[in-house]
């Protein structure tokens, strides 16, 4: 057998903050109220890395996966060089309809920023792959991209949605692409960083993201090791050094491919504890019991809270000893989660309800009809 | 003929202390020690020590001392004293060197060279004293999906599970048979793994039939090339069967109990005649090939109505990787690896010092191997051969093991000293004998409390290390070497253990 070269992989720590605001009506509002809230929370990054996912703010090009690329490099040339190579790949296997520079501030305003586009395609699948879904082709091109294509990395990948991310605070970032000017969107999640031990890069900044699956991440996975290996053996590679991945990949693994409801996926990331298990009745002790023997490996063990955002959906979970904090509110249609209720408060000073969700139970929203979305 | 090795062990007897009780005399099965009548005093013969130090133990006025023979012959790098003395044994008797317990040889020890992680800051080392530290295990094949429905708020489970047995911590006590140990130290693993919740392994010596019913849902119950003891009562009763194909100690060999220790209860429980070696084939005369292998662990499933995990254990040796992943697919549901450190009742010296490789490195590989291949979750790996301690049991989960097998660990517990006699039936410790005189010394309540007591202790230690990483299941550390590093080893070592070294 071979020798393999034991990986030398960085994983990345961080503390962090996080927020996410949904309208359940479906209604689209612009960037700059979350990047109020996230600016609230400024101490909890260190300008390190801020990022947004937004969803539904591509009603245009609905039907098209939005595809997010950075082109890093030290200077303009090797972007633009990772950028052809790109392209050539894309072309081969992808009907690209629309694709341009994100729009962006004045490059000054942020630091060593990579050449960041967007391209708005569908999938032109060929030989053995036509009998994958568009999903898992979208999948497969993304980690093909992320693992084959140097300076090249797709951070954004599903429809009508998008991530928007970067080395610098949240509301930097936020005003580098102009979110509160050019996107409406009826959920928002949002980043703020707090790396301890990683080169900041740009990639490296929340959301994480696969197809239209995003996580801001507030904690670091103990278990990466074992969540890592477990999410390699069906086909997910880990390329993004940072734990935060793999939340994403297991979501997409769990809730996508496999078609678990998030009630069950939340009890496999965080299962309640044996002694709990033990003492329920009959049918979830057998459920609960099967989950954490089938889905061990899944188990994400440290402090975390996340939010997830979906198409139509945004949830909130925490570690199962909530070792990281997390609100949740509403007030009318609207749901927020933040790590601070301070600064719900402050971009909605009256709420209907203010709660602390227990370790492990997931906060689930989920928009009331797609109708306006789609209009 | 004249013996031209002199004696390993000197005994130095303080005469001042000494009583003259003749409790030296009672304890030593090899002789050593006699009273002169006439000199009203006890005359120790060093030639007969095998230095277990239960005379030392038991002398009440702690008169004796035993301790490596002073003598030595002219030093000299390539002849150690070891290698002269085997030679010389050798030519005195034209026999294989028989040997008990694991290979005592300076290989590295991989444990030894490998650090844990633990939380600072960023992460909150969990205190196991306040928060819930969780090592249960479940052994066995998980399927890859699991197929769930919904209907009317109940949740369904459609997906067919593969037998699980599950353990509290993932500690069981290795392959020891009834044969090689006496009935009150093999009843004594039954007790504890009843009260540890974990298991114990029958070796291939059986499982005598008034224990059954008490302890067979205890029990793995091993199936091994001699096919001694085996019906299908016995491998009904048990938890969990493991096909032996081979061990650490002694890869590419059968099994060697010596008809002095075929006593008649032995004798009934393995189904063969009394007093007669008990010498099972190298192979498996069934098993020739992989199919034969996998023909043999459906033969099992049929026999167990596809109630029971099917573990096949084998000794880890140059390509066995390979092979495990070969078992995987042939239906094995754990596969449980025994490494160069393996230890045995009876084997010939030269195969155990020198055959097979550590099973730090095994662990790793065979786990890299299936993950590699996708089929790590169709499998549970129990990781056996020179488990020491609480640290190296949560070294091998980190590297790919989901429990580990103790087998010299637990006889040290109940007061085993590695004398390395095993094979004599005169094991002064009643461990390792069918001698009812000698066998009787342990007694089965204080050797189970013993043994409960270890595994007690080390799933505390393995618990405040889980901690101290940040970790609360065990699960979450399995094949999580990011929370190992290694010190003073090669770049080769570093890339087969698949871990960084320290500071990197």
């Amino acid at each position: 057998m071979p020798r393999i070269r034991r990986e030398l992989y960085t994983k990345d720590i961080c503390a962090c903050s996080i927020f996410g605001a949904m309208n359940r009506d479906g209604e689209r509002f612009n960037g700059a109220g979350v990047m109020k809230a996230i600016a609230n929370m400024h101490v909890r990054g260190n300008g390190l890395g801020g990022g947004f996912a937004a969803y539904g703010i591509y009603p245009e090009y609905e039907d098209y996966y939005a595809i997010h690329l950075m082109f890093t490099g030290k200077n303009q040339e090797d972007k633009l060089s990772a950028k052809r190579e790109l392209d050539a790949f894309l072309c081969q296997h992808f009907d690209v309809v629309y694709d341009e520079e994100i729009p962006h501030e004045d490059e000054t305003t942020v630091s060593d920023p990579p050449l960041v586009w967007r391209y708005f395609a569908l999938p032109n699948k060929k030989g053995d792959d036509a009998l994958l879904t568009d999903e898992d082709y979208i999948v497969s091109m993304v980690m093909r991209v992320n693992t084959r294509i140097e300076n090249a990395y797709i951070f954004s990948s599903g429809k009508n949605m998008g991530c928007f991310k970067g080395v610098g605070y949240p509301e930097e970032i936020g005003e580098y692409f102009m979110l509160d000017r050019l996107y409406r969107a009826y959920t928002w999640t949002v980043h703020g960083r707090f790396p301890t031990n990683t080169q900041a890069w740009w990639g490296g900044a929340h959301p994480f993201s696969l197809l239209d699956t995003t996580i801001v991440h507030n904690g670091e996975i103990s278990s990466y090791g074992t969540n890592r290996w477990y999410l390699e053996m069906y086909g997910y590679a880990c390329t993004l050094q940072t734990d935060t991945e793999v939340i994403a990949y297991a979501a997409d693994l769990l809730m996508r491919k496999q078609k678990l409801p998030i009630e069950i996926v939340a009890k496999i990331l965080a299962p309640p504890i044996w002694n709990a298990i033990d003492r329920m009745n009959e049918t979830e002790k057998k459920l609960l019991t099967t989950l954490r023997m089938v889905y061990g490996p899944l188990l994400m063990n440290g402090p975390f809270a996340i939010i997830l955002g979906q198409t139509g959906k945004m949830i909130g979970l925490t570690d199962r000893i909530r070792l990281r904090p997390l609100t949740a509110a509403t007030r009318g249609e609207m749901f927020y989660l933040s790590s601070e209720e301070a600064s719900i408060r402050l971009i909605s000073p009256q709420l209907d309800r203010v709660w602390t969700p227990n370790g492990g139970e997931p906060v689930v929203s989920e928009l009331n009809s797609m109708r306006k979305v789609l209009q | 003929m004249k013996s031209f090795v002199f004696p390993e062990f000197q005994i130095i007897r303080d005469e001042e202390k000494c009583g003259q009780c003749r409790g030296c005399e009672r304890q030593c099965a090899f002789g050593t020690h006699t009273y002169d009548p006439v000199a009203d005093r006890l005359v120790s013969d060093d030639y007969k020590c095998v230095g277990c130090q239960r005379c030392v133990v038991f002398c009440p006025k702690d008169a004796i001392v035993v301790r490596p023979s002073p003598s030595y012959y002219r030093p000299n790098a390539s002849w150690s004293r070891e290698k002269l003395e085997d030679l010389k044994k050798q030519a005195e008797t034209g026999g294989v060197i028989l040997t008990g317990s694991g290979n005592d040889k300076p290989f590295c020890i991989y444990w030894d060279h490998i650090v844990l992680n633990a939380s600072q800051v960023t992460n909150p080392s969990i205190d196991p004293l306040r928060e819930p530290m969780e090592l249960r295990t479940f052994l066995g094949a998980k399927p890859d999906v699991m197929d769930i429905t919904f209907k009317d708020h109940e949740v369904k489970i459609n997906t067919k599970l593969s037998p699980n047995i599950m353990v509290e911590t993932p500690i069981l006590f290795s392959a020891m048979s009834y044969g090689a140990i006496s009935y009150n130290a093999f009843r004594a693993l039954a007790m504890a793994a009843r009260k540890s919740g974990t298991f114990f392994n029958t070796g291939e010596g059986g499982l005598p039939r008034e224990m059954r019913e008490e302890f067979g849902k205890y029990a793995i119950a091993q199936v091994a090339s001699g096919r001694y003891g085996i019906d299908a009562e016995y491998l009904n009763c048990a938890a969990a069967i493991e096909i032996k194909v081979g061990q650490g100690a002694k890869p590419g060999i059968g099994g060697h109990l010596p008809g002095e220790k075929v006593s008649a209860t032995v004798a009934r429980t393995r189904m063969i005649p009394q007093g007669t070696d008990a010498i099972s084939p190298a192979p498996h005369h069934d098993i020739y090939s992989i199919e034969d292998l996998s023909m043999l662990i459906t033969a099992l499933k049929e026999a167990t109505n596809y109630e029971k995990p099917i573990s096949v254990k084998i000794a880890a040796v140059h390509n066995f990787a390979a092979i495990a992943s070969g078992i995987v697919r042939a239906g094995a549901d754990i596969i449980a690896i025994d490494g160069l450190r393996g230890g045995t009742g009876a084997a010939p010296k030269v195969i155990r010092d020198n055959v097979g490789i550590p099973i730090e490195l095994a662990i790793s590989s065979l786990d890299r191997r299936l993950r590699g291949e996708g089929i790590r979750n169709r499998c549970s790996i129990i990781a056996a051969g020179g488990i020491r301690c609480s640290a190296d049991v949560i070294k091998a989960i980190a590297l790919g093991a989901d429990a580990v097998y103790i087998g010299s660990a637990a006889l040290i517990a109940m007061g085993c000293t590695l004398c390395q006699k095993c094979y004599t039936d005169k094991c002064n410790w009643g461990i390792c004998t069918q001698d009812p005189r000698l066998s009787g010394r342990l007694n089965t309540d204080i050797a189970s409390q013993r043994l409960s007591n270890l595994i007690a202790a080390w799933s505390h230690e393995i618990a405040e290390m889980l901690g101290g990483m940040g970790i609360n299941a065990l699960e979450s550390l399995r094949g999580n070497r990011d929370h190992l590093r290694g010190v003073g080893l090669h770049e080769w070592e570093l890339d087969v253990l698949g871990i960084k070294g320290a500071g990197e």
